[in-house]
């Protein structure tokens, strides 16, 4: 007698079941499907052809009504089980039951939707079924329609990719920091957002969903950050869980999926699972190869034969046409991993294979993926790689020969590439002299001017003339920026602003970066120059910054913090200083000091507590003093005319708005101002990065002066009538500075560099370029402008300083 | 092991630290760039740094006073200098930063 399987879910794992049995065994078995989509099975994973119309639901059919008719096997499709009744052994949709000998549950996933208000506004779908992706295709039909897409993995981007296909205006919200990141390492994620970008879909990282908004119908999506995105169709794809309500609800034992055994049996020795419900040695599984080894499995059980479910590694692509990207095994950093990194920015080329053990571990690759099916064959083998590590990355066609080339960033510029910023020369210029005969960089200097000026051009001028002479040119040994790199501060800033990198995976992109995400010296002052070159388009790293300039304060060696809040000028009054002594009560500080700099430092507070005193001192019109930045930190004046005999100016003035104009600016190291009223220069004008000493006709400026590390008198910039002027110099130097010098160069130590020369010829003489300059200063001023601890006084920052748990009170059960 | 929810993933910034309170002092829990997390002493064998205001790259820590730069995975300090800072075993589960609760409870076994 024929036994009786039912089978719930009538998907890609249950199809591949029912061919292997009926092979095994063509009449052993009495088959009812049910489904809770009102079709048979298709071959889902090709939804994304059917939705961007390279394919019909037509061509994705795998099992027809003939094959079912031919394999009498009862189709109950449309009908969702919604019971399983064990002791009797027979499953119930709401149109009635279904006994069984043996039943395999193969209900695949449920999407994910996040709760947010709106959720069930009427054109919020996810993407799972032909339902969905007809509901997709019907909305496209509108012309101008807009679509967003919440999630940016996998199935986002298929959808996205389809949507655009399909002529909608599509934008992409993700809330990671990079596209995929289950897939791929920032790298490739920023290759791909670039070529997604290319094609006209808006790629929003580290974007939450606050709500979909609309009345009747969505009608756009608002981020937290405040962005709103209108659109007709949302298409929710941010992860899916296993579907296994109706086996929760029949008693079988689960975790996050049905568990099952190595022989696919769930913990009633009647009911199998396949497919992405189950979870099997605390693995979920969300791609089809696995599912198809499950599947041999789940019939060989049927039928009584031997077989054991064993996972193995799989590999992603992303079926978007047009996009190449692998990725396959691991490829986290950890210790005794090693990395072999091949960029090839001119044609957007990353590679990266993970190696530990002699052995290859994980790959992700983009932009030309020819060899990824070898790679995985390495890693599923687990092949020693040692002999051909060497050549590893070339792929199996290597045959010797093809060197990587070091100075391929270079060799990629095009010729109108600018190289020398100061004089506008471009590569091309450089190139037509070195091909006129120019062999070093003392000719190219005499004969284009090139580098000539500022000089922070030479290391890339020189690699102009490596990648132009060859062997002919010997490269003077440059200091790279860190181990990460082999390109000096200079190169990376020039080259930052000559191919418009915005972000650090850009930069470490284009510029060949060694490392997956830079370190602790790179990072920061990358962090600094995208900031000031990119205003308007770059947004700031915190985990890219020293801890100080992260946490507002100066870290102390006990592991507290110090706060000195601006004193404009060294001006202070009753008000401010009650402010000052009510928060040292208050926080019970264990010292108050008076520094070097004409304010009052608070030393010893808490991390906890610093965005308590904070909205403290705010309330006192207190706000942050940068003593902890790498930007302007204080403006010592003296008393001037209005008290002192001496005093020719309003130096307190003077001093006061240039603090005013200045604070909160970030610059490559820190900048100190004074204004002393006159030559006796009680406030110590002389040895500032920029020191204005006032005289009866005016104000003479200095820059260039120090008093740390090393002693330095500034040197005279200019001597100017009116305030105004001294006001615009003093403004046009910072910017100048912030423009041009190496992170954690003080202004005297690139003025060395440059000279005062050409910096006068800059700001001085050329009266433009100091408009100019004063410009970009105010527009970078109207972005980072703000007191920090302002920002911070809201209850998510004090929840950021807190602990993330406190166990001292939690006891052993 | 009895692991311990300790809060979520997303309370921690990437390549970022936060602190958890125990008897034994503070616990550094860091988010890697690929989200994977780690737990150590929040003081640095040097001198005390707290670890978890260091910039953290690939698995790896930079001590915010002096530079000295740690494996997450290991704890050992890399590079010229030498020593360790005690690490503990951490991960992450539906989204969940947990931790192993031995050695930081009270009263549990060490
Ligand atoms: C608080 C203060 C000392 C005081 O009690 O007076 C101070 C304290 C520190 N100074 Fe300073 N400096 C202070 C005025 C000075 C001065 C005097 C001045 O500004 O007129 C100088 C010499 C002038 C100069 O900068 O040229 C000074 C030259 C330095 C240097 C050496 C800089 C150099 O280029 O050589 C450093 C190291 C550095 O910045 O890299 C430094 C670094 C430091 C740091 C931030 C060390 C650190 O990185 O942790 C100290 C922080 C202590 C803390 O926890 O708060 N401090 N420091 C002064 C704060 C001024 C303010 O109100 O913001
Ligand atoms: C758009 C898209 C693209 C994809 N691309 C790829 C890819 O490129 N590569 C890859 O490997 N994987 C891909 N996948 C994943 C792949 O499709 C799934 O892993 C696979 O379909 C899972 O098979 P399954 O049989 O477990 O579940 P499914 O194929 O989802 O089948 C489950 C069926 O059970 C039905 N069901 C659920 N509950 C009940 C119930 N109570 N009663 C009756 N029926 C029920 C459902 O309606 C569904 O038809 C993609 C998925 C999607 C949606
Ligand atoms: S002089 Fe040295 S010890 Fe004193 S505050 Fe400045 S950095 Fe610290
Ligand atoms: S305390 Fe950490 S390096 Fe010195």
């Amino acid at each position: 007698m024929k036994r009786k399987l039912v089978i719930i879910g009538a998907g890609m794992a249950s199809g591949r079941v029912l061919e292997h049995l009926l092979a095994g065994d063509p009449d052993g078995w009495d088959v009812t499907l049910f489904n809770a989509e009102p079709r048979g099975n298709y071959n889902r994973i090709m939804l994304s052809p059917v939705l961007s119309g390279e394919k019909t639901y037509h061509d994705i059919v795998t099992h027809d009504d003939d094959f079912y008719a031919q394999h009498k096997i009862n189709c109950r499709f449309g009908e969702a089980v919604v019971r399983i009744d064990r002791e009797n052994k027979v499953v119930y949709s709401n149109e009635g039951g279904a006994p069984y000998d043996k039943l395999l549950i193969a209900t695949g996933s449920a999407p994910f939707i996040i709760p947010v208000p709106g959720h069930d506004l009427p054109g919020v779908i996810t993407y799972r079924d032909m339902d969905d992706t007809q509901a997709m295709i019907d909305a496209s039909d509108k012309p101008g329609a807009k679509a967003v897409v919440i999630g940016g993995g996998l199935l986002g981007l298929e959808a996205a990719a389809g949507l655009k296909a399909r002529g909608m205006e599509v934008a992409v919200i993700h809330l990671m920091g990079h596209l995929m990141e289950r897939q791929l390492d920032p790298a490739a994620g920023y290759l791909l957002q670039k070529d997604l970008e290319a094609r006209g879909i808006t790629v929003h990282c580290k974007g939450a969903t606050k709500a979909v908004l609309g009345t009747d119908r969505v009608e756009a999506v608002l981020l937290d950050d405040g962005t709103v995105y209108d659109a007709d169709q949302v298409c929710m794809a941010v992860g899916i869980r296993p579907e296994v309500r109706i086996a929760t609800d029949a008693g079988l034992e689960i975790g996050r999926g049905i568990t099952v055994n190595d022989q696919m049996v769930t913990s009633d020795p009647d009911i199998l699972a396949v497919g992405e419900c189950v979870e099997h040695n605390a693995q979920l599984f969300g791609l089809v190869a696995p599912l198809y080894d499950q599947a041999k499995v789940v019939a060989a059980t049927l039928l009584n034969k031997d077989a054991g479910f064993q996972p193995v590694q799989t590999a992603t692509k992303l079926k978007v046409t047009g996009v190449d990207l692998f990725s396959a095994g691991d490829f986290a950093d950890a210790d005794g991993r090693e990395d072999i990194v091949f960029r090839d920015p001119a044609r957007g080329v990353y590679k990266r294979l993970v190696i530990e053990d002699n052995r290859l571990i994980g790959a992700v690759m983009y932009g030309e993926t020819g060899d990824g099916s070898w790679f995985f064959g390495l890693i599923k083998d687990g092949t020693d790689i040692s002999e051909m590590r060497d050549t590893l990355i070339f792929g199996p066609a290597y045959q010797g020969g093809g060197q990587t080339d070091p100075l391929a960033a270079v060799a990629a510029l095009p010729l109108d590439a600018e190289i020398c910023g100061c004089n506008g020369i471009c590569k091309g210029t450089i190139v037509s002299a070195i091909e006129g005969g120019a062999a070093s960089l003392a000719d190219i200097k005499a004969q284009t001017k090139a580098s000539a000026s500022c000089g922070t051009c030479t290391g890339l001028v020189e690699q102009v003339l490596a990648s132009t002479l060859g062997d002919a040119f010997k490269m003077p040994a440059a200091q790279p920026m860190c181990g990460c790199t082999e390109l000096t501060h200079e190169d990376v800033r020039r080259l930052i602003k000559a191919r418009e990198l915005k972000s650090m995976p850009a930069v470490m992109q284009e510029l060949g970066w060694k490392t997956s995400c830079g370190c602790h010296v790179c990072r920061p002052a990358l962090n600094f120059y995208l900031l000031a070159d990119w205003p308007e388009d770059y947004t700031d790293d915190a985990q890219s910054r020293f801890v100080n300039e992260r946490n507002h304060a100066n870290i102390q060696k006990d592991g507290t913090y110090s706060v000195v809040p601006r004193m404009w000028g060294g001006m202070t009054n009753p008000r401010e200083l009650r402010a000052v002594a009510d928060a040292a009560d208050k926080y019970d500080i264990p010292a108050v000091k008076v520094t070097g700099g004409q304010r009052i430092d608070l030393l010893g507070v808490k991390k906890e507590h610093l965005p308590h005193i904070w909205a403290d001192l705010n309330a006192a019109g207190l706000v942050s003093g940068h003593a902890y930045s790498k930007g302007l930190r204080t403006v010592k004046t003296c008393v001037g005319t209005d008290f002192c005999r001496f005093g020719t100016q309003d130096s307190t003035g003077l001093g006061i708005k240039l603090e005013k104009r200045l604070w909160g600016s970030w610059t490559p190291h820190k900048v100190k101002l004074a204004v002393s009223g006159c030559p006796r220069n009680c406030a110590e004008a002389t040895c500032k990065d920029v020191g204005i000493v006032c005289v009866d006709s005016g104000f003479e400026i200095g820059v260039g002066g120090a008093a740390g590390m090393d002693l330095k008198e500034v040197e005279r910039l200019a001597k100017v009538a009116t305030e105004q002027e001294a006001i615009d110099l003093t403004v046009a130097f910072v910017q100048l500075y912030r423009e041009h010098a190496k992170h954690l160069d003080r202004p005297y130590k690139w003025l060395a560099k440059v000279g005062l020369e050409w910096v006068q010829a800059q700001i001085v003489e050329d009266l433009d370029n100091r408009a100019a300059l004063i410009q970009r200063f105010d527009l970078s001023q109207t972005i980072y402008q703000r007191d920090p601890w302002a920002d911070r006084a809201t209850p998510q920052a004090s929840a950021d300083f807190a602990p993330l748990a406190d166990l001292t009170k939690e006891a052993a059960e | 092991m009895s692991w311990l929810d300790i809060g979520a993933l997303n309370d921690i910034p990437q390549r970022g630290a936060r602190v958890v309170k125990t008897v034994h002092g503070c616990v550094a829990v860091f988010r890697t760039g690929d989200d994977q997390v780690f737990a150590t002493d929040d003081r640095c064998p040097h001198k005390g740094g707290p670890l978890s205001e260091g910039i953290v790259h690939g698995h790896a820590v930079t001590c915010p006073l002096h530079n000295w730069v740690f494996s997450l995975e290991t704890g050992m300090a890399q590079g010229a200098d030498e020593g360790a800072v005690t690490t503990y075993p951490a991960r992450v589960e539906g989204g969940r930063i947990l931790l192993d609760a031995k050695r930081l409870i009270r009263g549990a076994a060490a």
